[in-house]
């Protein structure tokens, strides 16, 4: 009985402590908090009064929102048109199907950040991509064909992320390796290319492939939008995760190039066995922020008008029932984008923290 | 450039060359004769390609249409004046101007609010910590775009009519058709300038349309979540012993950040608020989502109605590559200014 009223004294002191370490140790840390906690007061009510207690839930009640609004959220905008925000216009019987894609997408995601070997990754991220392809195009097993114009929504941003960086990956590889390359036209080029994209913001990228792609075509080729868009995305992104790959490179001590030379290697070896898998791994926090940044400038798409997550919202929103309610719908596509980023930049800060630097390096600085 | 080693190996036994696909440096000038002809052909192939295309559509290559007719409307001109009947070259400078005013207002006020977050997120404080820990998340987590559109939204939609508009401050009114507060019209005698209410909108006074007031808040509010975070690492790369040492020698916590930490500090911090602010103008290219006149949004307009989108899209790369090379000799020269001289004291 003594020992728990006593385990509830240090308890209380020590909370004592720690308020006083912590929000009152001096007069202006106690205004500050005293600050906050009165605009907490004065705000977080009539905010949550406002986003959930008064709400408006059900899409039945569009007038209702109408009648409220200002006063209620209206997230029965986000209930009417959730499937047009997931999906797009995918065939509405069919879209288990663009459902099973974003599954499988979000399943690779968390295998990635796993620890799994990573012959293992690559072979599931092949397997992954054929079932999309299927999924999504169909015209096999019985699935009805769906062209890529019909392709939107939630599923798209995540498509445009991920293929962008798939294919980014390698290209970025090659021309980090270029730009330290020893022959002078490989790395002239390397260079132009990377500040060139670099320099530039992307919208000019994405209207480059809207409006001037076409014009570099011979008469009657034509890409379609979605593939031009990406195309776009894929060039951009690969720029800047050159730079990244580029700082792991850097990142290896030039002895680990010479020994390898020493062992009679020729460049692809050395560079494939010795010097990629090395930098790669110290590149890897570098390389999940870039993914993060990559994933949320797939929004731009809205200018040149792809049907992705955030435009099949703003679309949304110019439906007579709809309109006005953009600042529901706009919390709701920041709230969808956050869901994603939010994870990796945890992912990314607890690899900066845990992250050893590989073996040979290790060793290196030890001696 | 070869490695020494590697070309008394390529040419071992005798000065002249071989010419053997087995020497580094044969094989160098195959592979680099091979590419400058891949890269020859595929530029040759398009540009050809290009020319068909636009004699098919009959648009005239070259920048004669800069000196034509514009005969659209910008809702935004400050400093240069406008109208429909200007030459596109004019409208292109108009853009250029409100890309510059809505960047460089938002790298100021970026810079100030970041570094007073980032300081924040160091605090003592839990609360304070906390706040502005979220506000970083929170912020950096959510693509830009959506910002805009909100802010944009929240202005729009939220505001009052300027009928009843929200007035803060005395002559200061926020209403969904922009931002209006007094400017100074003199200084002797120091006279102010407000706006006042006629029929639908604000007179006089300055006023901020609500494009460029969504644009100008969203930026600032984003770079400055970036721009904290650099300032919160570049402090915690100072060596703590500093700190201790400083606060020994009976310095107060203000005189240990200002003499001790932050020069140290602004070392790691320039180069990349550098690159923010390189950032900061590029992504002010966003202002076409919600319709404030930039340089993008006139240059798209521009092709839109000319058709001339290698030109105009040749201007949007060139400006912003000059931006980008001005602002990173600053960071080289201050680099050299400032680094410290010798790696060891």
């Amino acid at each position: 009985m003594n020992r728990a009223i006593d385990l509830a004294t240090r308890r209380i002191v020590s909370l004592v402590q720690w308020l006083h370490a912590r929000l009152f140790s001096t007069w202006s840390s106690s205004l500050a908090s005293l600050g906050i906690l009165y605009l907490a007061w004065m705000l977080i009510p009539p905010l949550i009064d406002w986003a959930f207690v008064r709400a408006v839930w059900s899409p039945a009640n569009a007038s209702l929102c109408r009648d409220a609004i200002g006063r209620s959220a209206c997230w029965a905008f986000v209930a009417d048109k959730y499937r047009f925000i997931l999906f797009g216009t995918f065939p509405f019987d069919q879209q288990w199907r663009p459902a099973l894609t974003i599954a499988i997408l979000i399943g690779l995601y968390m295998l990635s950040a796993l620890r799994v070997r990573r012959s293992r990754i690559v072979s599931f991220w092949l397997i992954g991509m054929a079932a999309i392809g299927v999924l999504m195009w169909g015209g096999l097993f019985g699935l009805s064909y769906v062209e890529n114009e019909r392709w939107g929504g939630l599923t798209l941003t995540l498509l445009l992320a991920t293929f962008g960086i798939g294919f980014a990956f390698p290209l970025s590889i090659l021309l980090a390796l270029g730009r330290r390359s020893d022959m002078v036209l490989v790395r002239w080029l390397s260079v132009a290319y990377i500040e060139l994209i670099r320099g530039v913001p992307l919208i000019s990228v994405l209207f480059m492939a809207s409006a001037m792609l076409p014009l570099f075509l011979p008469a009657g080729v034509s890409i379609d939008k979605l593939l031009r868009a990406q195309i776009a995305m894929i060039l951009f992104a690969a720029a800047y995760l050159a730079e990244v790959v580029r700082g792991g490179l850097q990142g290896i001590p030039r002895q680990q190039e010479e020994a390898a030379q020493a062992l009679g290697h020729t460049y692809w070896q050395r560079t494939w066995y010795v010097i990629l898998p090395q930098a790669l791994r110290i590149a890897i926090p570098p390389l999940v922020n870039t993914f993060i940044g990559f994933f949320k400038d797939t929004s731009l798409v809205v200018i040149i008008g792809l049907f992705d997550f955030l435009t099949t919202i703003k679309v949304s929103l110019t439906e007579p029932v709809w309109t006005g309610f953009g600042v529901e719908a706009y919390l709701f596509a920041a709230f969808g984008y956050f869901l994603f980023c939010y994870p990796m930049s945890r992912y990314s800060q607890s690899l900066e923290r845990y992250t050893v630097p590989a073996r040979g390096i290790q060793m290196l600085k030890e001696n | 450039m070869l490695p020494e080693s590697r070309r008394s190996a390529g040419t071992a036994g005798s000065s002249k060359l071989t010419w053997s696909l087995n020497q580094p440096r044969v094989r160098s000038i195959v592979y680099q004769a091979l590419l400058a002809a891949a890269v020859g052909f595929a530029a040759w192939y398009f540009v050809f390609n290009a020319m068909e295309n636009l004699m098919a559509r009959r648009i005239a290559s070259g920048f004669g249409f800069l000196s034509r007719e514009a005969g659209f409307e910008i809702g935004e001109t400050t400093l240069l004046s406008y109208n429909a009947g200007d030459t596109y070259l004019r409208a292109l400078a108009v853009g250029l101007f409100n890309t510059f005013r809505v960047a460089t207002l938002a790298i100021i006020f970026s810079t100030i609010l970041g570094a007073l977050i980032g300081l924040a997120r160091l605090s003592h404080n839990w609360l304070v910590a906390k706040l502005a820990a979220g506000y970083i998340e929170g912020i950096r987590n959510v693509p830009l775009v959506v910002q805009l559109f909100f802010w944009y939204a929240v202005i729009t939609e939220s505001l009052p009519a300027p009928a009843d508009a929200l007035n803060p401050l005395p002559s200061v009114f926020l209403s969904n058709r922009g931002f209006a507060f007094p400017i100074l019209a003199s200084v002797v005698p120091i006279e102010m300038d407000s706006p006042q209410l006629h029929g639908f909108n604000f007179s006089g006074g300055g006023l901020l349309s609500p494009e460029f007031a969504a644009l100008f808040l969203g930026l600032t509010l984003y770079t400055a979540a970036f721009i904290a975070e650099i300032v919160r690492a570049g402090i915690l790369a100072v060596d703590p012993g500093q700190f201790e040492a400083a606060c020994s020698l009976g310095l107060n916590q203000r005189q240990v950040m200002r003499f001790v930490i932050l020069p140290q500090a602004l070392r790691v911090i320039v180069p990349p608020v550098t690159s923010q602010y390189l950032n900061c103008t590029k992504n002010s290219s966003l202002a076409v989502a919600i319709g404030y006149p930039d340089l993008v949004s006139i240059a798209n307009t521009t092709i839109n109605q000319t058709g001339q989108a290698i030109e105009g899209i040749a201007i949007i790369m060139l400006v912003y590559l000059t931006i980008s090379l001005a602002i990173s000799c600053f960071m080289n020269w201050y680099n050299r200014r400032f680094a410290l001289r010798g790696s060891k004291l």
